[in-house]
């Protein structure tokens, strides 16, 4: 059944409301709550077409892959404790580093960003009453979904699941040296939830180009909404690659192909162009809708607009298009690509990357900070972001690459790179929009336990594996010879995991402490800038009864604060104004 | 429309760009066609929208100082609940299990699949583009 939705109407602070911040949604929103056409409970689930409830079993999944993923890696460090535990098989021991690699990858880093908080937040954050095309938007979920069971069913196979690394290097890939229906299974969940990404991107680019609310134009769009643009678009240039690969992949592992085995007058070189051609922007998928929850972040906590507003939008998109020239500097040491063009594009990275960390300092200078839970866990991602983004500069200096390639430094570094955006800026918007999305806060107390135990797990468990890299550990090894000294230091390693996983506990307490005692939220209780903030919380269907008038990238605050609007807002006097005479300044608030 | 256009052509510049920088120092194939359906991806969609920003009057959402009601009226028409996609998405894993598992699980992902796409159509005619 389709429903035609009417434009919301217009609402502006003289009329209603008034400086004090209070708008009419809120107190009717309870009343929009739930006053929706159509099946509820677990039909509603399984029917739904709204983005809300799309993003919210996008949530609910990806988190539930995290968890897995991350017991897996708490079994890997168990594993690797001392040089004589011998906790699972050696062959036990690949499948869960190529699972905890592949889930938290493919399942979980990419489709919480852009399949969970950006399917709930960027509709309200440029004002649209849905996805573009929603239908379409359920079919993704479903496809991930699908990719999920897939991926995980090869636990239940014979012969294990797949365990050649979440890489899945040719020839190790091929029939003969990884048999079993493992990687086959690993292989279509692969293509499953590529696609499930291509139509989300398509879904988010034409949400954001055509369901604009008016006066929202692209540079008034929040940065969130922006990279989720660039990152959609990046998404239809990676994963398309990801498919053919799979698919010739499969070919060579069952139809007697020989595209990536040198026997047949193939080459494995060519399976690492085509995985790294997406691997690369893939990294960055990963890293630009969390750069853009930040940079929503940020400014909300520090009561100030966002510094430099067009910078940050122009450094996502260097880095974007960057990030899609460098793939080939995870193949330095094979010896056939070009070292000096792959090098320095990914030293220019840094150069855009630089621009972003100091908008985000910028944006905190001098504002009235406050530590609350997503303040903690953004400033959290800054700090390990920033070592990340070092060490990702010593490795694309061929000599360095060469001596630390495949040992633990690699690993320290990704870590630090994936963890910084995925893990903490992930559970930094977690937290930020939970609010918006349940109606009801998250405790404080327990937010900030699971911060600083988090924070604290995080250095103890990979600050040694640097040490434990550039002391020759190689990655992906079940064990270790006693004689190499590197106990101590994979004893603490082991240790950071551990309380790492005890983090999480006060997560999952937390949620089940909000969701028993529920403490209102009401519809803005962060006094945020972007739009979302402005509907009730949850947001009724179709998201918006009234708009304010929008005049700046945070129309949200200048309806509630219209002493700092940043623009004064002129009702008609659009005919004598060119559209470049958009006077707009710099706010400088309280 | 104008920023999303110039931001698609610069992206297809950028990559035809580097396409061609890689292909004269690399002569790597693989590389250089990815790069240049990089380019072509930026440059269709790209050109499109930019022929678009000169030939279609301003549009609210464009307008900085467009008010609310200048959109007033119907957005679309939205699809409500509808069980086919995940009717399809089932159909989809199903299908690509086939590869894994054998052809007896064909006819269940192509059943699937063909009552999605039939229920999918049928619900939009029934549902009514008024």
């Amino acid at each position: 059944m389709t429903t035609t939705i009417e434009r919301p109407e217009v609402i502006t602070p003289e009329e209603l409301g008034g400086p004090d911040g209070h708008h009419p949604d809120a107190s009717h929103g309870d009343a929009d709550h739930g006053h929706h056409e159509g099946p509820s409970g677990i039909v509603n689930w399984l029917t739904s077409t709204d983005h809300k409830v799309i993003g919210k079993s996008y949530m609910i999944t990806s988190l539930v892959t995290f968890f897995l993923a991350g017991i897996m890696a708490v079994v890997i460090r168990a594993q690797l404790l001392d040089p004589h535990t011998s906790l699972v098989s050696y062959q036990t021991y690949n499948e869960l580093f190529t699972m905890h690699g592949s889930l938290m990858l493919y399942l979980f880093a990419g489709p919480f960003a852009f399949g969970g908080l950006a399917n709930y937040i960027v509709p309200l954050q440029v004002g649209a009453p849905d996805m573009a095309f929603p239908r379409l938007n359920a079919l993704s979920y479903w496809l991930y979904l699908g990719g999920v069971i897939t991926m995980l069913s090869g636990f239940l196979v014979a012969g294990g699941a797949a365990s050649f690394g979440w890489v899945s290097y040719a020839p190790l890939s091929n029939a003969t040296n990884s048999p079993g229906a493992g990687g086959d299974l690993w292989l279509m969940a692969l293509a499953l939830t590529g696609f499930s990404a291509i139509f989300t991107g398509v879904n988010l680019v034409a949400t954001i180009l055509y369901l604009r609310a008016p006066g929202m134009t692209m540079f008034r769009v929040p940065v969130f909404s922006w990279n989720m643009l660039v990152t959609a678009i990046l998404i239809l240039i990676a994963f398309p690659v990801l498919f053919a690969a799979v698919v010739l992949l499969f070919c060579d592992r069952h139809f007697g192909t020989h595209i990536f085995s040198v026997q047949g007058g193939g080459s494995p070189v060519l399976w690492q162009h085509l995985f790294w051609f997406f691997g690369h922007p893939e990294v960055y998928i990963l890293a630009l809708p969390y750069f853009g929850m930040v940079t929503d972040i940020l400014p909300v906590f520090s009561r100030k607009p966002v510094f430099g507003y067009k910078g940050m939008v122009f450094a996502t998109m260097s880095i974007a298009a960057l990030s899609t020239g460098v793939w080939a500097h995870h193949m330095f040491t094979t010896g056939v690509v070009l070292l000096p063009f792959f090098s320095l594009l990914s030293y220019l990275i840094a150069v855009p990357t630089g621009i972003k960390f100091f908008n985000w300092i910028g944006t905190m200078w001098g504002g009235q900070l406050s530590f609350q839970t997503p303040m903690l866990f953004s400033i959290g991602f800054l700090l390990i972001f920033l070592v990340g983004g070092v060490t990702g500069v010593l490795l694309a200096s061929p000599p360095v690459d060469f001596m630390t390639h495949d040992t633990y430094f690699v690993v320290a570094h990704f870590h630090n790179v994936l963890i910084g955006t995925a893990v903490f800026a992930g559970f930094a918007g977690f937290y930020f929009w939970y609010p918006k999305m349940f109606g009801r806060m998250l405790r404080e107390g327990l937010g900030k336990l699971h911060f600083w135990f988090l924070f604290i797990g995080f250095w103890v468990t990979f600050m040694p594996q640097y040490l434990l890299g550039l002391h020759g550990m190689p990655r992906r090894v079940a064990s270790y010879a006693p004689d190499t000294g590197w106990t101590a230091l994979n004893v603490i390693s082991t240790l950071g995991a551990y309380i790492i996983g005890f983090s999480f506990l006060f997560f999952l307490i937390n949620l089940m402490v909000s969701w028993r005692k529920p403490v209102p939220s009401g519809p803005n209780p962060w006094d945020g800038h972007g739009l979302e903030w402005f509907t009730s919380s949850p947001p009724p269907h179709h998201n918006y009864t009234h708009l304010p008038p929008i005049r700046s990238e945070r129309p949200t605050w200048d309806y509630n604060h219209p002493e700092h609007r940043t623009v004064v807002h002129k009702p008609k006097g659009k005919n004598s104004t060119s559209p470049k005479g958009d006077k707009q300044t710099v706010g400088a608030p309280s | 429309m104008k920023v999303v256009s110039l931001f698609l052509v610069g992206m297809a510049i950028f990559f035809g760009i580097i396409g061609v920088i890689y292909w004269f120092t690399s002569y790597e194939d693989a590389g250089f066609l990815m790069l240049i359906g990089a380019a072509l991806l930026g440059l269709l969609p790209g050109s499109y929208y930019l022929w678009w920003t000169y030939h279609m009057k301003l549009q609210p959402e464009e307008d900085p100082d467009a008010a609310i009601e200048d959109n007033a009226g119907t957005v679309d028409s939205f699809p409500g609940s509808s069980i086919w996609p995940f009717i399809l998405g089932m159909g989809a894993m199903f299908a690509l299990l086939t590869f894994v598992f054998g052809l007896w699980l064909a006819p269940i992902g192509g059943a699937l699949i063909l009552s999605a796409l039939i229920g999918v159509t049928v619900e939009s005619r029934r549902g009514g583009a008024v």
